[in-house]
């Protein structure tokens, strides 16, 4: 049921509106509103009931295991949570003037430092609100970058076949054209086939490393050296730092820039798809280039640097400066954790993920890159069990919401068929990834004995499989009120 | 080790069925050149006791003071419903929701969204939300230009009465893809665009116009007549509109014959904190014949295997995982707790309450201006269509009037002279439905002090 259809003329959350009268006398005609919005008039408890009970039909981190591949399902903890939600830091308006912003500012200085050191970039820009905003924002720094040098002519993006959607999808954003590169058997970018595009043309190649694959690209410095003789620079895209938190630094493997997803990396919440927070990462000579505003600190007072301290700047990516709560919960969660938990971040995210795909194999499923360490996460094929049980990775994805586990991501990277893409994360605990196993050797068991129940899966929560076709071509995308037959 | 549960006896267990000795072996296939030295520049980690106590002493250093600002983010009152059931684990700690039938809570929760913003934007269809004002700016700039068949133009017209920070923010995020965003400048010292202004960009191709509804002075745009004309130019119309301000004013569907095409805004005064700039979440609402133009995420409303109705991501094919290189926008994770919120918010208040926070706040923003100008040496400068902010100028040097309400614990307002040179020594204000009589009152005298002093000196 719909709020609006809890709606009834004349009731209202009396408490939540100011006393005063609705007296819009004093404005002229012509911009007064006629009729009111239709909102729902319905009671506070009747808000605070239906929203609590819509929660109750998500999955989430809080109530179940989430391994959804490239997303870093992690817990958020609670107290970077409360951080954030400090008053002080709530009330504070984004222009407020330096002597009001002092607290706020020393947490983002520490922000940027501690990123510069866990990455090996020489500074940090805190401004992009999102990955993929993250990813712009590198990628436009690339371009200003070439065109600062008058090399005009570099009008091309080299991306790997197995890469997100944002990465070709930014690079047409910033006016380039994308030249995709296939990806080899062992999950590692075709050197041969890189060599073969890069040229004067190019501007630079994005990556992901470990890549979406769930493999470390081994070749990277070979990588790197062949993009930066060609002339064009190298863009890490950091949706798999979790893997290499404190084992590897994006900076040491010659990236010229980086974006960072915090609400992965650094555990902030998803909360539904987003906010999110993408802080980008510069080598030296794109220093000049960051998005604005960077803090820095002179003397013993923290201040903005803005477009008069950096002349040659991309601009800024929001209105204000970013998704600055999120900022605040990633510095929480940076502080608890420290140097030692940083390392042990990839770690413990490596060995969850090698354990999961080893045991999974043993219990008969096939893993994508067989030979291969797993990184954070890993590829299973489930093409042998589509052969012969005709059952689909969506059939097994749907079966697992009935064991109470949210599916891991499925038919991505595209390059695998019938895949699922398995990130467990450093804070599941090893029972938790056993459970999992054992949904997964039941589920096998299901594909031999009743496939029909994988088919028509899943079967215990609030809906059942979705119309997705019929959602498409017949758009409903608002609650329209019901026509009332008119009195006569 | 902070949040990673494994016990020395579990990671024994783990290293056995991988049949190897040490973690660090699952790293072998990594270059040795690569393995990083000490992480030298950070601390040890700390407790959550420890960390609390440090950020309550920080965010008590930027706190105390009486805010008079505005320029994009208000305050409001936000009921304590709204946080206490947004911040819930089921909602703040899930992901989009791919997987529909285990989403059903922020499916249906987003469908709710959708038709709230429609109906108070008296729009078609709306998306599923953006990061912010400035960069819901850029989309719907990118948006227009795709969609209106009647144009080649890659040129956008913006008044030069809109947000200056999101007319940066837009021209930085659409800079890659050779737009050219052009200023309709106000006449010397005006604060609303006039229909005069517009003569001169006829008959000349432009895409789409900007028009910003309240503006950044606080003044109410002849939005009627500006949509008549940029519509007769074959121009779509961006509405650039504050959320709450339209529950009381007419909203952008509802501008001249047609309406606006696209209708954008910062959601933030929905029920989102102050929070030094985010997270807040952009709005976006258009006519249904763009609704494939629309970036971001939309949700729709199906039925499932045995007809029961449910909610699903829809028109998938216009976004990034799929079209890739050839999507709508390279958007993918949006702002959906805000957007959370920001429902639970709208839900409480109704169209009654929002107007009557719009109301109160131009109630108390006109009767500051009247107190705060009867001060000799300040007039303001807005005329009566205005909302809840206006435009103060001084007669005497205003940094260091500023300066001086500071250290007094007021924040009077918003400096101009550094985007608008034609506006020096002055002030955008803003009051809400926060403040007081008293409130209004300690400004009013406080500055009356500042400036007699200074008379004094």
């Amino acid at each position: 049921m719909l709020i609006f259809e809890r709606s009834q003329p004349g009731r209202s959350s009396k408490a939540q509106a100011p006393n005063a009268g609705l007296d819009d006398s004093l404005l002229p005609d012509k911009f007064r509103r006629q009729q009111p919005a239709e909102l729902p008039s319905v009671s506070e408890l009747q808000v605070v009931r239906h929203y609590t009970n819509l929660s109750r039909n998500n999955f989430c981190i809080d109530t179940q295991f989430y391994p959804l591949g490239s997303c870093t399902m992690k817990y958020n903890p609670r107290g970077a949570h409360k951080a954030a939600f400090t008053p002080g830091f709530l009330q504070r308006h984004p222009l407020a003037p330096i002597e009001y912003s002092q607290g706020y500012l020393s947490c983002l200085y520490d922000l940027q430092e501690i990123l510069k050191g866990v990455t090996g970039m020489e500074a940090v820009s805190l401004a992009p609100m999102a990955g993929a905003q993250g990813e712009l924002a590198g990628i436009a720094m690339i371009k200003a970058y070439h065109d600062d040098r008058q090399d005009t002519a570099r009008t091309e993006i080299i991306v790997p076949s197995a890469a997100h959607g944002t990465n070709p999808a930014t690079a047409t954003m910033c006016g380039y054209k994308v030249r995709e590169i296939p990806v080899n058997r062992e999950g590692d970018v075709d050197l041969d086939a890189l060599k073969q595009v890069v040229g004067p043309q190019t501007a630079g190649l994005m990556m992901t490393n470990p890549s979406t694959c769930g493999v470390f690209e081994r070749k990277i410095s070979e990588i790197a050296e062949v993009v930066h003789t060609a002339g064009g620079l190298l863009y890490y895209d950091g949706a798999n730092l979790n893997a290499i938190l404190g084992k590897v630094r994006p900076g040491d493997m010659g990236f010229d820039v980086i974006h960072m997803n915090l609400h992965k990396t650094f555990a902030t919440p998803h909360g539904g798809g987003g906010p999110g927070s993408g802080p980008v990462g510069v080598a030296d000579r794109l220093k000049p280039y960051m998005p604005i505003p960077v803090v820095a600190k002179e003397d013993v007072v923290f201040c903005w640097l803005d477009q008069e301290d950096l002349p040659k700047t991309i601009g800024p990516m929001s209105a204000f400066m970013g998704n600055a709560g999120i900022l605040l919960r990633a510095y929480a969660y940076a502080l608890m954790l420290g140097r030692e938990g940083m390392i042990r971040v990839g770690e413990f995210a490596t060995l969850n993920a090698n354990y999961l795909a080893i045991r999974l194999q043993q219990a008969g499923y096939t893993l994508a890159y067989p030979t291969r360490r797993a990184s954070h996460e890993f590829i299973l094929t489930l093409a042998p069990e589509e052969k012969a049980y005709g059952v689909t990775a969506m059939d097994v994805a749907k079966r697992l919401l009935d064991y109470g586990v949210h599916a891991p991501t499925t038919y991505f990277p595209l390059l695998i068929p019938e895949c699922f893409l398995i990130e467990p994360t450093e804070t599941e605990s090893v029972e938790e990834l056993d459970a999992f196993v054992d949904a997964m050797i039941k589920i096998r068991g299901e594909m031999e004995s009743s496939p029909e129940l994988l088919k028509s899966a899943p079967h215990t929560t609030p809906v059942r499989r979705l119309d997705d076709v019929k959602a498409a071509r017949e758009l409903d995308l608002r609650y329209a009120k019901p026509v009332q037959a008119t009195q006569t | 080790m902070p949040f990673i549960p494994h016990t020395e006896a579990d990671i024994e267990q783990m290293l056995q069925v991988l049949d190897i000795h040490h973690i660090d072996t699952l790293f072998d296939e990594i270059p040795s050149a690569l393995h990083a030295k000490e992480l030298g520049n950070i601390d040890p980690g700390r407790s959550e006791m420890d960390v609390l106590r440090l950020m309550q002493e920080r965010a008590e250093l930027d706190a105390g003071a009486m805010c008079f600002l505005g320029a994009g983010a208000y305050e409001h009152h936000i009921p304590s419903a709204v946080w206490d059931i947004a911040a819930r684990g089921e909602f703040m700690t899930a992901y989009t929701p791919y997987q529909a039938e285990a989403s059903q809570g922020t499916l249906q929760l987003i469908y709710e969204y959708q038709s709230m913003m429609t109906a108070l934007m008296s729009m078609d269809v709306s998306n599923a939300s953006l990061y912010d004002g400035g960069s819901a700016l850029a989309e719907a700039i990118l948006m227009a230009v795709r969609a209106n068949r009647k144009s080649k133009s890659r040129r956008v017209l913006y008044a030069g009465t809109t947000n200056p920070r999101y007319v940066r923010a837009g021209r930085a995020l659409v800079a890659g893809q050779g737009i050219e965003l052009v200023e309709i400048p106000r006449q010397n010292g005006a604060l609303k665009i006039r229909l005069d202004d517009l003569q001169q960009y006829a008959e000349q191709d432009y895409a789409a116009i900007i028009l910003p509804f309240p503006n950044y002075f606080g003044q109410l745009e002849s939005v009627h007549e500006i949509v008549d004309w940029a519509h007769g130019q074959k121009m779509l119309v961006i509405a650039a509109v504050n959320p709450i301000a339209v529950s009381a004013l007419v909203p952008p569907g509802e501008w001249g014959r047609q309406g606006a095409d696209i209708a954008i805004g910062d959601g933030q005064p929905l029920g989102l904190p102050l929070s030094s700039g985010g997270p807040y979440f952009g709005f976006m609402c258009c006519r249904q014949a763009y609704v494939r133009q629309m970036p971001g995420r939309i949700i729709g409303k199906t039925i499932d295997l045995e007809g029961r109705t449910g909610y699903t991501l829809t028109l998938q094919a216009r976004e990034q995982h799929i079209r890739r290189s050839k999507a709508t926008s390279n958007i993918c994770t949006n702002q959906g707790l805000a957007v959370t919120a920001a429902t639970i918010h709208m839900a409480l208040l109704g169209a009654k309450g929002l107007a009557k926070v719009a109301l109160a706040s131009r109630r108390n923003a006109v009767r500051l201006a009247v107190l705060l100008s009867q001060i000799e040496g300040v007039a303001c400068l807005n005329d009566g269509d205005s909302f809840h902010e206006f435009v103060l100028r001084f007669d005497t040097d205003l940094d260091t009037v500023m300066d001086a309400l500071h250290e007094q614990a007021i924040l009077p307002g918003i400096a101009l002279a550094g985007d608008f040179p034609d506006l020096p020594n002055c002030l955008l204000v803003c009051a809400t439905e926060t403040k007081q009589e008293s409130d209004l009152e300690t400004y009013r005298s406080h500055l009356e002090q500042v400036l007699a002093e200074r008379e004094g000196t």
